[in-house]
Formats: C-alpha cells, sequence, structure tokens
C-alpha cells in the first residue's frame, strides 16, 4: 500500500499573549492511498489543526508531514502551493463564494492550475454532473441549500483531479438527512475515484459510517489509531470506549450491580441472545440500552445490560455470553 | 433671475461635478490599492507585514485627522507644483483628491475586512497566491460591500457634506463676483 501522509512526532504549539498551548502533542500516524480516514475527537481536542498540518495551512512546531515521500516542511511558498493542488479540502462553512456562480465556483481551482478556459467549464460541468447539481449551474450558492452548497464544495474540490480530499467536519452544519447523502456520495468517490479521503469529525456516527480506519484525538494526543471495526468492537483508550459506548442515561440500579456492554456483529445478532440465558441459566438482566449500526458495512449490534448483584450470578452471565461468541467489556460508573 | 446669474449657476454646477468627479476618480486610483495594502499587511492577514502597516496607518490617520482647509492649505505648495496654480478648478482637485485618499483607504480596508476568513482558507487550501486571493477571492466577494461602502460610508458622507458646502460658497461667491462686474 502506497503512504500519502506520514506524519512522524508532530507537535504543535500555538503562542497567545505569552501562554504556551500545546494543540498537538507527539502525533505520529499514516493514512494510505484508497482509504477513508477518520480523525474523530471533541471540539477543542486538535483534530482540525491536525487536519491543517496536511496542507500546510498550520506549521507544524516539531515533527515532520511528509506527502507521498515528500517531506512538506521544507517546501518553499510556490513548492507548498503545487502541492496543495493535489490535496482538496471541504469545510464546515462549504467556503464558496457568494459572488460567483455555482459553475464559476467549481472553475476556480483549475483556473489556479492555469487550465485553459473551454476545458475549465467543460470540467467543472462534468464535476457538477458527478454531485448530481448540474441543473444548478446558474445558481449563485445563497439561493442552495446546505446539502447543495456542500455538494458544490465537492464537485469545486474535484475538479482539480487531487489525489487526497480532507473533509473539516463537512456535514457538522448539515441536517441528518442531508449528511446522510452527503457521506453516501463520499463514499462514492471513494471508491469509483480510488480518491483517498480523511474525514475530521465529533461525530462517532460519521466514522461508523463510512470510514475504514479512524484515529482518536483527545487533548492533543493520539489515543488510538486503527481499524473502525477493531475499535468499534474493542475500545482500549478511554477516549476510544466514551466515543463508542453508548451514551447511558442510567446508572446502575445500586452500587453492587455490573454494568456491561455486549457487542455483536450481524451472524450473532440473529440469536435471541437475552431470551437463551434466561432460559438455560435462570439468571436476569435488565437491558439499559441497545442499538444496531453499520460499521463498515457490517450490521453490528451493542446493547448495555445491567447484571444482578450477585457476584457468582455476574461471572454466570458472563461466561455464557462469552461462550456465546459475544465481545464483552465492562462499561464504568459515571 | 438675470441671465448672468443662470450662467454663473450653469458654470458653477459644472466646474463643482468637475472638480468632485476627478477628485473621486483619482481618489478611487490611489485609495484603492492603499487600502488594498492596509487590509493584506495587518496582523493575520495573507502578507502580513508589521512596518509597512505601522507607516500606512500612520500616515494615513495623520492626513484623516487634518481638518480639510488646514490641509488645502498646507498643500498650496503641492498643488502649485502638480497643477501650476493654487487656484481654480484644476489645483481644487490636488487637495480634494489628497483628503479623500485615506478616507477611501479605510473604507476599501474595512469592506475587505468583512470577507469570510473561511473564504481565503479554501482559497490557499486551492493553492492561489496571496496576490491571486486578493484579485480573484477577496475582491469579488467584497465588491457589494465596497460598492455600498462608497455610497453610505459616513466619512464620505461628511466629506460630501465639506465638499457640498464648499460647492455653495463658491457658488455664492462668483454670483457675487458676477453681480458686482455687471453692476459696473
Amino acid at each position: 500500500m502506497t503512504e500519502v501522509f506520514r506524519l512522524d512526532h508532530v507537535s504543535k504549539k500555538y503562542k497567545n499573549d505569552g501562554k504556551e498551548f500545546l494543540a498537538l502533542k507527539d502525533v505520529s500516524l499514516s493514512i494510505e492511498e484508497g482509504e477513508v480516514f477518520g480523525i474523530i475527537g471533541m471540539s477543542g481536542a486538535g483534530k482540525s489543526t491536525l487536519v491543517r498540518t496536511l496542507n500546510r495551512l498550520e506549521e507544524v512546531t516539531d515533527g515532520t508531514v511528509s506527502f507521498y515521500g515528500q517531506n512538506l516542511t521544507g517546501l518553499n511558498a510556490k513548492e507548498i502551493r503545487k502541492v496543495r493542488r493535489q490535496i482538496a479540502m471541504i469545510f464546515q462553512s462549504f467556503n464558496l463564494l457568494g459572488q460567483r456562480s455555482v459553475v464559476s465556483n467549481v472553475m476556480q481551482p483549475l483556473r489556479i492550475a492555469k487550465v485553459p478556459r473551454a476545458e475549465r467549464k467543460e470540467k467543472a460541468l462534468e464535476m457538477l454532473k458527478v454531485v448530481g447539481l448540474e441543473d444548478k449551474k446558474h445558481e449563485f450558492p445563497a439561493r442552495l441549500s446546505g446539502g447543495q452548497r456542500q455538494r458544490v464544495a465537492i464537485a469545486r474540490a474535484l475538479a482539480s483531479d487531487p489525489k487526497v480530499l480532507l473533509c473539516d467536519e463537512a456535514t457538522s452544519a448539515l441536517d441528518p438527512k442531508m449528511t446522510g447523502e452527503i457521506l453516501d456520495l463520499l463514499k462514492d468517490i471513494n471508491t469509483t475515484r480510488k480518491l483517498t479521503i480523511v474525514i475530521i469529525t465529533h461525530e462517532m456516527s460519521v466514522v461508523e459510517k463510512i470510514c475504514d480506519k479512524v484515529a482518536i484525538i483527545d487533548d492533543g494526543n493520539l489515543a488510538e489509531v486503527g481499524e473502525v471495526k477493531e475499535i468499534f468492537t474493542n475500545p482500549k483508550s478511554e477516549a476510544a470506549k466514551k466515543l463508542v459506548f453508548p451514551t447511558n442515561p442510567f446508572d446502575p440500579s445500586s452500587k453492587d450491580s455490573r454494568l456491561i456492554r455486549l457487542v455483536f456483529d450481524g451472524l450473532a445478532a440473529s440469536k435471541p441472545i437475552i431470551s437463551e440465558l434466561v432460559e438455560k441459566t435462570g439468571k436476569k438482566v435488565n437491558i439499559l440500552c441497545a442499538n444496531t449500526k453499520s460499521v463498515g458495512g457490517i450490521g453490528y449490534g451493542q446493547m448495555v445490560v445491567e447484571l444482578p448483584k450477585d457476584k457468582e450470578d455476574q461471572d454466570l452471565i458472563i461466561d455464557f455470553f462469552k461462550k456465546g461468541g459475544l465481545n464483552i467489556q465492562e462499561v464504568e460508573k459515571a | 433671475m438675470s441671465d448672468y446669474i443662470i450662467e454663473a449657476i450653469k458654470s458653477g454646477i459644472f466646474e463643482t461635478l468637475q472638480m468632485t468627479v476627478s477628485a473621486s476618480i483619482l481618489a478611487y486610483i490611489a485609495g484603492l490599492p492603499l487600502g488594498i495594502l492596509l487590509y493584506a499587511t495587518s496582523k493575520g492577514r495573507i502578507l502580513s507585514n508589521r512596518p509597512v502597516n505601522f507607516i500606512l496607518g500612520l500616515a494615513v490617520n495623520i492626513c484623516r485627522s487634518l481638518p480639510f482647509l488646514i490641509l488645502l492649505v498646507l498643500l498650496i505648495p503641492f498643488t502649485r507644483f502638480v497643477t501650476g496654480s493654487s487656484i481654480g478648478t484644476t489645483a481644487s482637485v490636488v487637495p480634494l483628491t489628497v483628503g479623500a485618499i485615506p478616507i477611501v483607504a479605510r473604507m476599501v480596508e474595512s469592506s475587505l475586512s468583512e470577507v469570510s476568513p473561511g473564504i481565503i482558507e479554501a482559497a490557499t487550501a486551492m493553492g492561489a497566491s496571496p496576490i491571486y486571493i486578493i484579485i480573484h477571492f477577496i475582491l469579488p466577494e467584497a465588491t457589494p460591500s465596497l460598492l455600498f461602502g462608497a455610497a453610505y460610508q459616513k466619512d464620505v458622507l461628511w466629506t460630501t457634506v465639506t465638499i457640498l458646502i464648499i460647492m455653495v460658497m463658491f457658488i455664492q461667491e462668483s454670483g457675487n463676483f458676477i453681480a458686482k462686474k455687471a453692476r459696473k
């Protein structure tokens, strides 16, 4: 696999009124060609800074960022501009030119790359077709919905045939339906055009829906990185657990009882596991919360259950679930 | 009204228009680039340069704080150097222009500052150079604000008032002058 981005021990320090603030602390990671790579974290965790080091909109304080083996830090202004033309970016606030028509917006990166005028227009119209907005070509962005504006931004990003697409909270300003549509479009572009996509988000649902790999950023640190399936079923770091566990509205009914999280994939989900538990062991659990999600195309179910107070019962139930092939994790009490 | 007065009003209006229009055009020719420089060199902007911004800002502030009549007197030698005279329609264009340049520059600067930083970030991410970003992203986005500013900016309003007073005085004086002559 070819490496698109490689970050080695990247740190970023901001100075504000003499106070220093570490936005990124020794982050190392690698993004490979063709991947949809998610970067997730709470707001203020440093994920926006991290994605901006990839096209050097942010300079790193320490460490190196390379793009296809080329170290970005050493490049002069002209060289970095050339690199940036291969790294497209879309934003939460779309950032379209309000005074230019849709087609003219899409033509911008081609104009920067000095593509001849006739070719620019042809390419722009082709890109609008890809995002399904060819009939809006003469409209102005103000007359489009948020989802349509983001489609225009995607068309603009694709126009210059970039090698990577960076998405900075691209769906955060959209409603759930539009978010779904934009994510489907991005996934489609990833498969049909073999475009590497880096997605910054604070929503686990975005990562679950389209990402292959995910990096979890917590307070400037890289808490965990890996396959989405792996992190979803078995989160190791505190930050990952926080994101993956369904928000549990209930506290355990007494301090002796335990909460556990069961994760099962499509196959195990067809077994009536709780009924079997009751039938075979006679023990009962209290379901606090349950849902199913599609992670990387595979259906996953997860459930938070409260075990009875008795320690022996607890072990018996856990043993039963483990034999049934379920993935089990302790849920820490809030 | 006698023909003389009508004639004087006609020529007065024409001369005033000549002065204000040419002064405005010249002020924009100089003030627009100056405003762009003020904007682009200020802190955190794309061509951030503290010394340049400080010097330009200082010059603009000094010129702006001078009352117009004092500026007019101060500029007499310069006016004479440029137009060969210190009185008359052509000569008056010089102080009017000099007085309006800093006002136009600040107005342009404030209009450009309204352009969303996101647009500039997007342009930078596309690999555009700072000059390209100013010409093809910032100026087009600021166009409505620039036009609106030219029509409604307070500074411009006051300049207009000043110019109007001078215009009225000028018409009155030329009227008086012609009246005196006519009386013989």
